[in-house]
């Protein structure tokens, strides 16, 4: 459980961090938390030469709201968003699916950044993100660029992000007031990643879906935003049998391989009972 | 003479803080301030570091070492190999079950992440690029992890070292892979009342294999003074003294010349009884260097070499009359213990004591009979947090009575309340040879069921059923035996299974006592205390305690098997008892008046008659000192080896309330309550602890746990990424009862409770998932009850969606 002989760089500027990105090449790593790297590097599963720290670029820190959009600094760590009221106020179903990762520990420590640029599929906030229509802000040599949340996730741990490039931020447009919301995540214990989890973001007009996003985590090489899923309640009641029609299109759409947490067929099952979950929680939680 | 005079009875019995006060464990002063002293805080002057290459083949010959370029990483100083233990005989060491086992490997590798090389560095950063840098070519063999396999004709041979022995220390062996076999009870007698039997039944039991996973792993400092020749050993053991002589006996080193020390330990649940090849290596590495070696595993090494528990494949049959009186009981088990026999217990019990398998119940014929094989993975078989097999014994026939109860449609606890032995039978002699010392199962079950409101559960689960909802009871109504053991069938490596304790009480009426046993928690520094205030009437704030250094401590077999309090505990109160008798003699020569005319009272003598005339026991340590009868030797101490003349039986009643998500497999304990019956209850508080964390390490190991490998045995989940260790979230709440029998032949009638809640609890759960199932015609369903499983069980009945 040591990890190989590294060096530690830790810039005061993103420039500053693309400018080491692009020296080291592919024997650089950003190192963000460091939740899901240094375990690698303590197994020696990841051996960089090169650690480059982002915790002291300031422009990588904050939430901001304006109008529409809310934009998350890449630093900014799962705490922050549990912490932040007016980000509650907004967009509460941040604060539901951040008190889902790890335990308070992990979360003082672990980036909202990190957790969507990784790449893992069985990190939460990528799929949240789905849901939610946000799209990631990417710095590089050559600019800034944005790219949307379901547009970023090729593989696992493969994603649209260039590798001297950085995540600098999040946006997310604002949800409709009194939409509704949820992430239902099941999961063998604190800490654990998900068997399957659930993420919903839903608005009604009266008594009709407006529009409906679902997507699902760890149940796949990616987090996966299925259309159908989501197509499925608009112009319905969201009544059982449209949320059947839903959750049957989360079982196809989910497609996971077998681990310790169960056999495919069981989390493809399980990503099912946690859409339903979650359309049901998120209908009950519509303000009109 | 009367310091004390203006006191009540009642404020010097709490002064004393003796046998059934509930005072703060001391120990927890250090504990809770993260003061403690383990085995990775002890830093000696010019201490190096040491750390395994580890085989990534479960199965492979070892074709060359090359360890060149290790050697030359800078801070590196040394590597070990079989080939440089061979010249010192010590690539192999003897196990405690009389099996060898590999220190480093020897040609072969027989499981994932065997040690086969050590490498000694100034740090632990130099020692891990030395690991690295060992270059090892393997050659793969066949696996069997499969231990249904390990007997078949054609199975691959693993121990090709032991292939040509008739017998590896347990008796004669029947193929390559074959251990030992272990045959118990009256095959004809029981064979006679399946015969002739109106109700029998047999389920197959997975106990599955699962790992005690203390909180702290294990490791040692080794240290050699090349001047004295005096070896010192700083581990994590829950036995000292044992460890003490397995080094001598292994290393040819003079008794004397060797210290261990057990520091504080963070837990062990069996898991540090054994010797593992880090405490070998070390000791080597530090009379090669001369200098202090540390070795402390990381958590994938604790979970993957050091010992396991159980993994018993259990096939249990129960032969009934119409009524559900059991009439017989027959067992057969197939017992992988991986690839070396290591398990942990008393030498002459292969299968520890798993013919206590007839558990609360008068069952008139039993008969048992134990496989033991290798496979190809890590050794052990120890007993987590139980007492020998018991755990498993326990399992098996609490799974197999309701399994009865079903078929014969008797209600779980009144099938139980029907075959319980009875008060009036104790001492009662089982059929398979265990004699009970006491016990009230009746009361004991009784209690529990109206503390719950049994009969409104019942019925609120007939309502659920009705709508399709599943409700779970799970009661388990189990009987330990523990405190092993008596020396005339008991001994570990020839030693007999005593304890020990030394008591010196210095002038001034405090006093200090050291055992032969070694605390990983217990609260051992509190409750012996409080055994000797109550013995000696000295309060047991004034009593320290000290346990593990085999230079000071006098020789005992350690903490394991709920032994502590039964054996050591009895040493305890016996070594204060002549302490008092001698006291008695001094109280009788201050106040000028016959021994008998004395009589005891709390912390003092009074002359009997005048209540006035009293020699207290801090009075009577200073004249132990100074003013003593005639010819009597001067000091106040003594010590006491004690050989119990029996095992005690503590017991308990539980009962376990489930509701099972049926879409996703989650199962919710709504309510457990646990009645537990130790005998004499020395610290309530303690032993409510130790319920607790004996409950939650039991739910652990129904709901989650397990060791997995895959076909080629790569170890699964062997981090606590997987391996369920439950946190509060996870954790239901406990409720606690308790009745008291008191042990007949104990001093002070104290029987052990740590174990009870992990033997019992384990049963309670998993009769209370299979219980809710129990109207779905279900019999049994495989520990753990994980999620996946739980689904998959409602997919097959068809309510899974």
């Amino acid at each position: 459980m040591i990890p190989g002989t590294f060096e530690y760089h830790r810039p005061g500027s993103l420039d500053e961090a693309v400018t080491l990105l692009t020296k080291f090449g592919d024997e650089g790593r950003m190192i963000a938390g460091g939740h899901s790297l240094v375990p690698m590097m303590k197994l020696r599963l990841a051996v960089p030469e090169h650690l480059i720290d982002l915790g002291h670029v300031e422009s990588l820190q904050g939430i901001e709201i304006t109008g529409q959009s809310i934009e998350i600094g890449a630093m900014t760590t799962q705490h922050d968003l549990i912490a932040s009221d007016s980000l509650v106020e907004t967009c509460p179903l941040l604060r539901e699916a951040a008190l889902t990762i790890a335990d308070p520990q992990v979360r003082y420590r672990g980036t909202i950044g990190g957790n969507v640029a990784n790449g893992d599929p069985g990190n939460d906030m990528p799929a949240v993100m789905q849901s939610l229509g946000a799209s990631y802000v990417l710095h590089g040599p050559s600019g800034t660029r944005q790219v949307a949340a379901r547009a970023f996730y090729e593989a696992a741990y493969f994603t649209a992000r260039e590798d001297d490039e950085i995540l600098t931020a999040i946006n997310i447009p604002v949800p409709a007031p009194g939409h509704g919301f949820a992430y239902e995540k099941l999961k063998r214990k604190v800490g654990d990643y998900a068997i399957a989890a659930a993420a919903v973001v839903l608005t009604m007009d009266g008594g009709t879906c407006d529009s409906a996003a679902i997507a699902l985590t760890n149940v796949g090489d990616t987090p996966i935003h299925a259309e159908a899923m989501g197509e499925s309640l608009v112009g319905t009641a969201v009544d059982d049998g449209a949320i059947a029609k839903a959750v049957a299109a989360a079982k196809a759409a989910a497609s996971p391989a077998a681990d310790l947490r169960g056999p495919r067929d069981y989390r493809a099952h399980a990503a099912g009972v946690m859409a339903g979950r979650a359309i049901k929680r998120a209908l009950a939680r519509v303000k009109t | 003479m009367s310091d004390a005079s203006e006191m009540t009875l009642e404020q010097r019995e709490a002064t004393i803080g003796g046998i059934g006060c509930a005072r703060r464990r001391k120990e927890d002063v250090r504990f809770i301030q993260g003061k403690g002293n383990y085995v990775d805080d002890v830093k000696l002057p010019g201490q190096v570091f040491g750390d395994f290459v580890r085989s990534p083949h479960a199965h492979a010959r070892i074709k060359s070492i090359d360890t060149e370029k290790a050697l030359a990483v800078p801070g590196v100083l040394a590597v070990l190999t079989a080939n440089d233990l061979k010249p010192l005989n010590l690539h192999w060491m003897p196990t405690l079950a009389g099996d060898s086992q590999a220190v480093l490997a020897d040609e072969k590798v027989h499981f994932q992440n065997q040690e086969v090389a050590f490498v000694i560095g100034e740090d632990r950063y130099a020692v891990s690029d030395g690991v690295q840098a060992v270059e090892i070519d393997y050659e793969d063999l066949p696996v069997l992890v499969d231990p249904k396999q390990a007997l078949a004709k054609d199975a691959p041979v693993l121990r090709e070292d032991a292939a040509a022995k008739d017998d590896v220390g347990q008796g004669p062996r029947k193929h390559p892979n074959h251990i030992f076999n272990w045959d118990v009870g009256d095959k004809g007698a029981t064979d006679k009342a399946f015969a002739g039997a109106a109700v029998t039944v047999k389920e197959d039991v997975l106990y599955q294999r699962v790992h005690p996973c203390p909180l702290e792993p294990c490791g040692c400092v080794a240290s050699m003074d090349k001047i004295t020749g005096e070896l010192t050993v700083y581990g994590t053991f829950q036995a000292p003294h044992v460890v003490r002589t397995i080094v001598s006996l292994i290393a040819g080193l003079p008794e004397h010349k060797i210290r261990v020390i057990a520091p504080d330990i963070g837990g062990g649940f069996g898991n540090k009884v054994g010797a593992y090849p880090g405490y070998v290596c070390s000791v080597v590495g530090t009379i090669v260097l001369g200098r202090p070696v540390k070795w402390v595993e990381n958590r994938i090494d604790n979970i993957s070499t050091t010992a396991f528990a159980r993994d018993y494949h259990m096939t249990g049959e129960l032969a009934a009359d119409e009524d559900g009186r059991i009439t017989g009981l027959r067992v057969y088990v197939l017992a992988d213990h991986g690839a070396f026999n290591a398990h942990a217990q008393p030498t002459k019990w292969p299968a520890g004591l798993f013919s206590i398998v007839t558990g609360s119940y008068d069952i008139p014929a039993a008969h048992v009979s134990v496989d033991g094989v290798y496979t190809n993975k890590a050794p052990g078989g120890v007993a987590y947090r139980c007492s020998f097999r018991v755990t498993e014994a326990s399992y098996l026939i609490e799974r197999m009575i309701d399994v009865l109860a079903q078929k014969v449609g008797l209600d779980k606890a009144e099938i139980r309340a029907r075959n319980f032995i009875k008060p009036e039978q104790f001492p009662y002699t089982s059929c398979l040879g265990w004699d009970y010392d006491s016990g009230d199962y009746p009361r004991a079950l009784a209690k529990v069921l109206d503390a719950v409101d049994y009969k409104g559960l019942r019925e609120e689960q007939a309502e659920k059923r009705e709508r399709g909802e599943l409700m779970g009871i799970g009661i388990a109504t189990f009987t330990e035996i523990v405190g092993a053991g008596p020396s005339r069938n008991c001994d570990i490596l020839g030693i007999g299974m005593f304890d020990s304790c030394e008591i010196r009480v210095h002038p001034t009426g405090s006093a200090i006592a050291r055992l032969g046993t070694k605390s990983q928690g217990q609260g051992h520094e509190t409750t012996y205390a409080q055994i000797i205030a109550t013995e000696l009437g000295l309060p047991s704030d004034d009593i320290a305690v000290e346990e593990g250094d085999t230079d000071t401590a006098p020789y005992g077999l350690g903490t394991y098997g709920s032994r502590s309090t039964p054996v050591a505990g009895a040493a305890a109160a016996h070594a204060a008892r002549k302490i008092r008798a001698k006291a008695q003699k001094i109280a009788a020569h201050m106040l000028e008046v016959a021994e008998g005319d004395l009589e005891w009272e709390i912390d003092r003598f009074k002359v009997k008659g005048l209540p006035e005339k009293v020699a207290t026991m801090k009075q009577i340590a200073f004249a132990a000192y100074q003013s003593l009868p005639e010819g009597m030797e001067p000091g106040l101490e003594a010590v006491n080896y004690y050989d119990p003349p029996n095992f005690t039986y503590p017991f308990g009643a539980y009962l376990c309330v489930v509701d099972v998500d049926r879409l996703t497999g989650e199962v919710k304990v709504r309510r457990f309550y646990a009645l537990d019956d130790c005998g004499t209850r020395i610290n309530p508080m303690i032993i409510e602890g130790q319920v607790h964390g004996g409950l939650t390490e039991a739910f652990a190991i129904a709901m989650g746990q397990e060791l997995i490998f895959d076909e080629t045995g790569n170890i699964q989940g062997a981090s606590l990424m997987d391996y369920f260790v439950p946190t509060a979230v996870e954790t239901p709440v406990w409720e606690t009862g308790h009745t008291v029998t008191p042990s007949p032949h104990h001093p002070i009638g104290a029987k052990g409770v740590g174990e009870s809640p992990n033997v019992g609890g384990v049963s309670a759960f998993s009769n209370a998932v299979v219980d809710a199932f129990a109207h779905l015609d279900v019999t049994h369903m495989p520990m753990p009850h994980t999620p996946w499983r739980v689904w998959k069980q409602c997919e097959a009945l068809g309510i899974g969606e």
